[in-house]
């Protein structure tokens, strides 16, 4: 089952801002700056990085919520920037997205059940009875009772709303979910129940997932394949197991090590760096990271590293070959 | 070494249309000099209210600190006007809070915030009190302090704004920092950051630090002294190492299972254990345990009667049936 449902080729989104007086000075926001990526049917690709590394942008244009500066995406062999109509309409029903704030992610005018029916309504499933039916079975998958069909959001807890959004998510039966953050706002007891339904329904409905998140113990619980983002760009991409335990670019170090491990007997094993990102300044010509790189070379100041192969599927853009990287584990 | 703070029986209530809310129960806590005190729990189970009772900074009506005594450096501090609560409140007690973007004053200058609470409480003149805030914010790794005291919030990343609020809480020396999600706002190289520099300046000043989170990775990596809340009462309160090699409570079980491990050997098929159900709403909580419709091991009694906080181990105290001798 190897075959590959969406192809990302080399996608940028540049968005201008105009700074200086009177706005004359254009300085384009590199979101996304040149991402290829390939996902295979049934998989699950995490995507991680830091806020403002580009991963919600790469997820809005998969979802063609917005249009690129430079590249395509293809859905089954389907150039999704040229669709339109009905075309468009059916590329929506196979694609849908699960949001991190099921707060502000569901009208609070609507009740759950017309909530998750719109979906049905939009494609042209016009009979009640028949909408009535397949919300019952999409609440009873998703863990909602059907006496709960005519209440608010107000009165559910976080992880029932998030609960809702799924089900407004898989109803139309989806080949693609892209899930931003979907359990960053909800309570460690909460996250796990919504991690494990996430698993279920994949099972059950073959789905694919793109899970975004921060959060590197979730993403490495749920992905089967992770790509790091940093500065618009992947910077490095790996089965799970591999990026895990033989991570190669320094950046992936770096956020590895940060995290905190819930076990005391753990401390003091983060390699220290100090400074942080701000804005995506001018760093044409040289690598990103290369201000805050510890294992710096000459060349990466002058020449701007290609994700490579390093054997195995494990691409890496970096100079080094692997050696003199810090190591954590 | 002494204890800093001492919470005795310390209740908060609030009163809402829908009855009494018992945001903070009965709750006994203690912080030793030097010390850092974890508070662990989830949203809702009266962490933050925990540390705005200590603050006086509960809004009343609705809120009211029915009762208890919060003795600081044996002082209490519920006994106090708040004219004298204002001297201690940033002096001898200042609270980092979650969010740096709304807690800052976004139309004041970074200088202009800090020297404020300088000048109150160290009586330091316009000058000197620059040269303190300056002092204060490369003491907490801001790069240039002369710019960054003419700059306003919004010119300054997430990270960096977390850093002026630590300055703001440290720059008049202060015994005890309350630190409420210090680090949730910010990406997790900026937390490891921000979490080694609170380490540094409670090495440095030798103040004690409550720390606030929901993170068990951060109070793991950070405190000494662990207190789990589950619905605004302490249902485990033990030191660090022994709160993770021998969780007692079956809530605390549940949370450290519930968490994805970043370092496993698990195969990806596996699920997650979970808690099941939702914390119970604290308007409509249980007679007994209120942790008797979530737990694997409920038994009768959970039903009828409330446990007490039973030291089972040296120092480890657990808030459970299971452990109580009978």
């Amino acid at each position: 089952m190897k075959t590959a449902l969406v192809d990302i080729e080399g996608i940028k989104k540049y968005y201008d801002v105009r700074q200086g007086i009177l706005a004359r000075e254009r300085a384009p926001i590199k979101a996304v700056d040149g991402v290829s990526l390939r996902i295979n049917t049934g998989e699950t690709l995490g995507l991680v990085g830091e806020s403002g590394c580009g991963k919600s942008t790469l997820a809005r244009l998969i979802m063609r919520l917005d249009v690129p500066t430079e590249g395509s995406i293809l859905f089954d062999g389907e150039d999704i920037f040229k669709l339109s109509g009905k075309g468009l309409k059916a590329y929506r029903k196979k694609v849908q997205i699960i949001f991190q704030d099921p707060y502000a992610s569901l009208n609070p005018r609507r009740t759950a059940g017309s909530t998750i029916a719109e979906p049905l309504l939009i494609n042209g499933i016009n009979d009640p009875k028949e909408r009535a039916v397949e919300v019952a079975r999409i609440m009873d998958v998703v863990g909602l009772t059907m006496e709960q069909k005519d209440r608010y959001p107000h009165e559910f807890s976080g992880g029932q709303r998030q609960r809702i959004g799924i089900a407004r998510a898989i109803i139309l039966k989806p080949q693609l979910i892209v899930a931003d953050e979907p359990v960053s706002s909800l309570d460690v007891s909460i996250q796990a129940q919504i991690l494990n339904l996430l698993k279920d329904l994949q099972k059950e409905f073959n789905l694919t997932y793109i899970f975004i998140s921060h959060d590197l113990s979730v993403v490495r619980h749920v992905s089967n394949r992770i790509a790091v983002m940093h500065f618009g760009k992947i910077v490095e991409l790996a089965d799970n197991q591999e990026l895990y335990g033989h991570p190669l670019h320094p950046y992936t170090i770096e956020l590895l090590s940060s995290v905190p491990a819930p076990d005391p007997g753990r401390k003091t094993r983060r390699l220290r760096q100090e400074g942080e990102f701000t804005g995506t300044g001018n760093v044409s010509g040289k690598c990103p990271f290369y201000l805050r790189c510890p294992v710096k070379l000459e060349i990466c100041d002058t020449d701007e590293p290609e994700l490579k192969d390093h054997g195995g599927g494990h691409f890496a853009a970096c100079h080094r070959e692997g050696d003199g990287q810090p190591s954590i584990n | 070494m002494g204890t800093l703070l001492e919470i005795k029986n310390l209740s908060t209530h609030f009163n809402t249309e829908y009855g009494v809310i018992k945001a903070v129960d009965r709750v006994d806590l203690s912080i030793d000099e030097g010390d850092t005190l974890g508070v662990v729990g989830e949203s809702g189970c009266g962490k933050t209210v925990l540390a705005l009772s200590i603050m006086h900074l509960i809004p009343s009506p609705p809120g009211k600190i029915v009762s208890g005594s919060v003795f600081f450096n044996g002082v209490d501090l519920l006994k106090l006007d708040s004219g004298e609560m204002r001297g201690i409140r940033g002096k001898d007690i200042s609270m980092v809070f979650q969010e740096p973007m709304t807690s800052l004053n976004p139309v004041l200058r970074i200088g202009d915030q800090i020297t404020e609470i300088i000048r109150l409480h160290m009586g330091l003149g316009r000058k000197d009190a620059i040269e303190r805030a300056m002092e204060m914010l490369s003491l907490v790794g801001m790069p240039s302090p002369e710019t960054t005291v003419r700059d306003y919030p919004h010119q300054l990343s997430g990270g960096m704004r977390q850093r002026v609020m630590i300055a703001m809480a440290i720059c008049c020396g202060p015994r005890l920092i309350l630190a409420d999600e210090p680090t949730t706002a910010l990406d997790v190289t900026i937390q490891a950051q921000i979490l080694e520099l609170i380490g540094r300046l409670k090495k440095d000043t030798g103040a004690s630090v409550m720390l606030i989170t929901h993170d068990l990775g951060v109070i793991a990596e950070a405190a000494e002294h662990v207190a789990v809340f589950y619905t605004g009462q302490i249902v485990e309160c033990a030191p660090v190492e022994s709160l993770f090699s021998r969780p007692l409570h079956p809530y605390t079980v549940g949370l450290m299972e519930s968490i994805p491990k970043i370092r496993t050997d698990r195969a990806l098929e596996e699920y997650l254990k979970v808690i099941p159900g939702i914390v119970p709403s604290l308007h409509d909580l249980p007679q007994g345990c209120t942790f008797q419709d979530r737990c694997p091991h409920t038994m009768q009694i959970c039903r009828e009667e409330e446990p007490r906080l039973w030291e089972h181990l040296p120092a480890h105290k657990v808030h459970c049936w299971l452990y109580e001798r009978k």
